[in-house]
């Protein structure tokens, strides 16, 4: 197997095992290479790729544009505010329009659920999700596991709890079928109010107390809550929400074994983790960055591979 | 497929120690020299130079291993991806002498990215090239090797293969010919 099984990302529920696998593979040659004095290959020299965000981000942006930069590729970056989607330009027509300047590679980030699956549909570029309102966000799947198959040596048999606002997260749902399909189990746990209610049909364990959940688990991915998504009040305060399912040290400390915590980013500080667990030699957080950067570089060498010269 | 033995596993060692004698007469005692072998296969040549030269010198010689993949220029130009090996290089090439090893130098096209690949981990003194066999007439870009263990003649449809003990069962070199009616 050294050849992806599809021909854009967008989504992990598209991808095998296998695939994975070959992503891991391909990242850890690239975790070798952005530890290098000279962390750059020449590989992707003749492909321009165009990153295109319709919603903030901060760390998916910039970790992809550094894994284009590392491989050599040429960038186009282009946010939706200040242009011309705001003088009423369709998403196709943004998109062709970038692409008659002939861009090979598009990463997407959209509000819309199912916007690069449409857009891989309509264009002639390869297309990678980086992330499509409440629906997927694999790359940020990929690097999770990635992160726990370096702390703990495999994926396989480890459970997982993603702790939060499960029914507004794209990371979810991505790290629900990744984990999965490379073995683990996983539960998630958060108020009632933001558990998809048919969330129990991806085959996961579902769990309303944290430290129940805790007690579980070898691995916490902690959640934030996605207020920009949240038209109503899915629970009466933070305040009550952080001392619910908040992870703090005294939790932390009092669970029969050591687990590893994670969180996506951006941190809510004191919200869904206080600083000293954020900060703590338990967190992998910011080795999660990090691996962001090779796990995008293997996605985009592998997708690159398979453009038509 | 024919099958003629170039080297058996006798004039296989007789060439690597020769090989190895070579590498002394320039470099002394390795105080400043590295070993840096291909991957795939140039690191089983590194691995068995070393031996050689750690029973003659007797002090440790440092060698690396270098994955090219990236540095290719066939990217795109396949069939399937060009799916990488580990690189290994845990000491700084910065003002050293690299000699770069591979078991075959044919067109001298992995030997290029081996040079660029060698100039990440930064400004080496000097690189000097060790083949085991040297396919000379087939060379597509200007590459010379500065140590070979045998110069080999053959044809485009005919294939060297370096075998060790490890991998294969026996330590020798074989030329593969096809046969006419294959």
């Amino acid at each position: 197997m050294n050849n992806l099984s599809v021909d854009h990302l967008t989504g992990i529920k598209d991808l095998s095992k296998e695939d994975i696998d070959l992503i891991f593979k391909t990242a850890d040659s690239f975790k070798e290479v952005i530890n290098r004095p000279i962390k750059k290959v020449p590989s992707l020299r003749d492909i321009t790729i165009a990153n295109i965000f319709f919603e903030n981000s901060t760390r998916t942006k910039l970790s992809f544009e550094l894994a284009e930069k590392r491989l050599s590729a040429d960038i186009l970056n282009f946010s939706a505010s200040g242009s011309s989607v705001k003088k009423g330009e369709t998403l196709i027509d943004t998109v062709n329009n970038i692409l008659s300047m002939k861009v090979d590679m598009v990463v997407m980030r959209h509000p819309n659920p199912g916007a690069a699956l449409f857009l891989s549909q309509k264009v002639n570029a390869k297309i990678i999700n980086a992330g499509d309102g409440t629906h997927e966000h694999p790359t940020q799947a990929l690097l999770d596991a990635y992160s726990i198959r370096e702390k703990l040596g495999a994926v396989q048999g480890k459970k997982v709890v993603i702790v939060g606002d499960i029914l507004h997260s794209r990371v979810a749902l991505s790290n629900i079928y990744c984990l999965q399909k490379l073995g683990a189990e996983v539960m998630v746990c958060g108020p009632t109010t933001l558990i998809p209610k048919d969330i129990h049909l991806l085959n996961v364990k579902i769990s309303h107390n944290l430290r129940e959940a805790l007690e579980w688990c070898d691995v916490a991915n902690m959640l934030r809550i996605q207020s920009e998504r949240q038209e109503i009040s899915y629970f009466p305060s933070l305040r009550e929400y952080s001392m619910q399912f908040g992870l703090n040290k005294e939790i932390l400390n009092s669970l029969s074994k050591e687990i590893v915590v994670m969180h996506p980013g951006p941190i809510n500080r004191g919200v869904e983790i206080t600083s000293d667990v954020a900060d703590s030699k338990q967190s992998i957080i910011l080795n999660q960055v990090e691996n962001g950067v090779a796990i995008r570089m293997a996605v985009i060498y592998l997708l690159a591979a398979k453009i038509d010269r | 497929m024919e099958k003629q033995v170039i080297l058996n596993s006798k004039h296989l060692e007789l060439t690597l120690k020769r090989l190895s004698h070579e590498l002394i007469e320039s470099h002394n005692d390795f105080s400043d020299t590295v070993l840096v072998g291909l991957q795939p296969r140039g690191i089983h040549v590194v691995s068995q130079l070393k031996k050689q030269l750690e029973i003659i010198l007797g002090k440790e010689i440092i060698c690396g291993n270098l994955d090219i993949t990236f540095f290719r220029d066939d990217f795109r130009r396949r069939e399937k991806p060009l799916i990488p090996s580990i690189t290994n290089i845990d000491f700084s090439l910065e003002n050293k002498k690299v000699v770069l090893v591979d078991d075959v130098l044919y067109t001298g096209r992995t030997i290029r990215a081996g040079l660029d690949a060698l100039l990440t981990f930064g400004r080496p003194s000097k690189v000097e090239l060790l083949v085991l066999i040297d396919r000379r007439f087939r060379r597509d870009l200007p590459i010379q090797a500065d140590y070979v263990g045998k110069m080999v003649d053959s044809l485009i449809s005919e294939r060297v293969s370096v075998e060790w003990e490890e991998i294969e069962g026996e330590d020798k070199i074989v030329l593969y010919t096809k046969d006419s009616n294959e």
